[in-house]
């Protein structure tokens, strides 16, 4: 299935785009996503093992599965305040 | 209440929001630019956010502060966009019975807000160059 995965800060940069599509097997798992982003985005291999994976607005672990109905982020380390 | 905006936060507003007669204990926490991380000079940041995903997060956080310290009000405002060296980033404001919940609640929230809010902050170091802060993955410190 072909995924939309949002980008910010410093992934953003590193991709030179705000959203990536990346194309990820059925019943693919946060962790196969972080894969296929790395294969598509070599710039982002350094990062994307720091950066947390939101699915739908929530924080999601390593073993969820995604959807294509999903709305998924990367976010890389928070620096608010 | 919380809120995003790229306009100045207008404090004192939000510090009266929380006044309540149960309490008689107001803590506002300020978050400023500072100009010095290190030996590196700043000249201003830039705030950018996972906006929808942020105000969720700080909804929750909201939330998970009034169920502890029930009694009183929280009201959370982060600026998003250019900030130059002291003006006010981030505006946490809680008020409760008495004193020492008062700060401890607002720590509670300003110290949440930091760890799980998707908020980035960029350096404009005085050299020129700019630099996304993301603790833990880089050399600059958070």
């Amino acid at each position: 299935m072909i995924v939309r995965v949002r980008l910010f800060a410093r992934c953003r940069d590193l991709a030179g785009a705000d959203s990536v599509v990346v194309e990820v097997d059925e019943a693919c798992r946060v962790s196969d996503l972080r894969l296929a982003l790395g294969d598509k985005l070599p710039a982002l291999r350094e990062l994307l093992p720091k950066c947390a994976v939101a699915l739908n607005e929530e924080f999601a672990k390593d073993d969820a599965v995604l959807s294509i109905t999903d709305e998924i982020a990367m976010i890389p380390p928070v620096s608010g305040g | 209440m919380i809120q995003l905006t790229r306009e100045p936060i207008d404090y004192h507003e939000l510090t009266e929001k929380v006044i309540r007669p149960s309490c008689g204990a107001v803590v506002t926490f300020l978050g400023t630019v500072r100009d010095l991380t290190g030996d590196e000079v700043t000249v201003a940041l830039d705030y950018e956010a996972y906006g929808s995903m942020a105000e969720k997060k700080m909804a929750e956080i909201e939330a998970d502060t009034r169920a502890r310290w029930p009694d009183g009000e929280i009201a959370m405002v982060h600026r998003l966009g250019h900030l130059n060296v002291g003006e006010v980033s981030v505006a946490v404001a809680v008020s409760c019975p008495h004193r020492a919940q008062a700060f401890d609640a607002c720590r509670h929230a300003i110290d949440r807000l930091k760890e799980l809010v998707p908020i980035w902050k960029k350096e404009n170091w005085a050299d020129g160059k700019t630099e996304w802060v993301h603790p833990g993955s880089v050399a600059t410190p958070g």
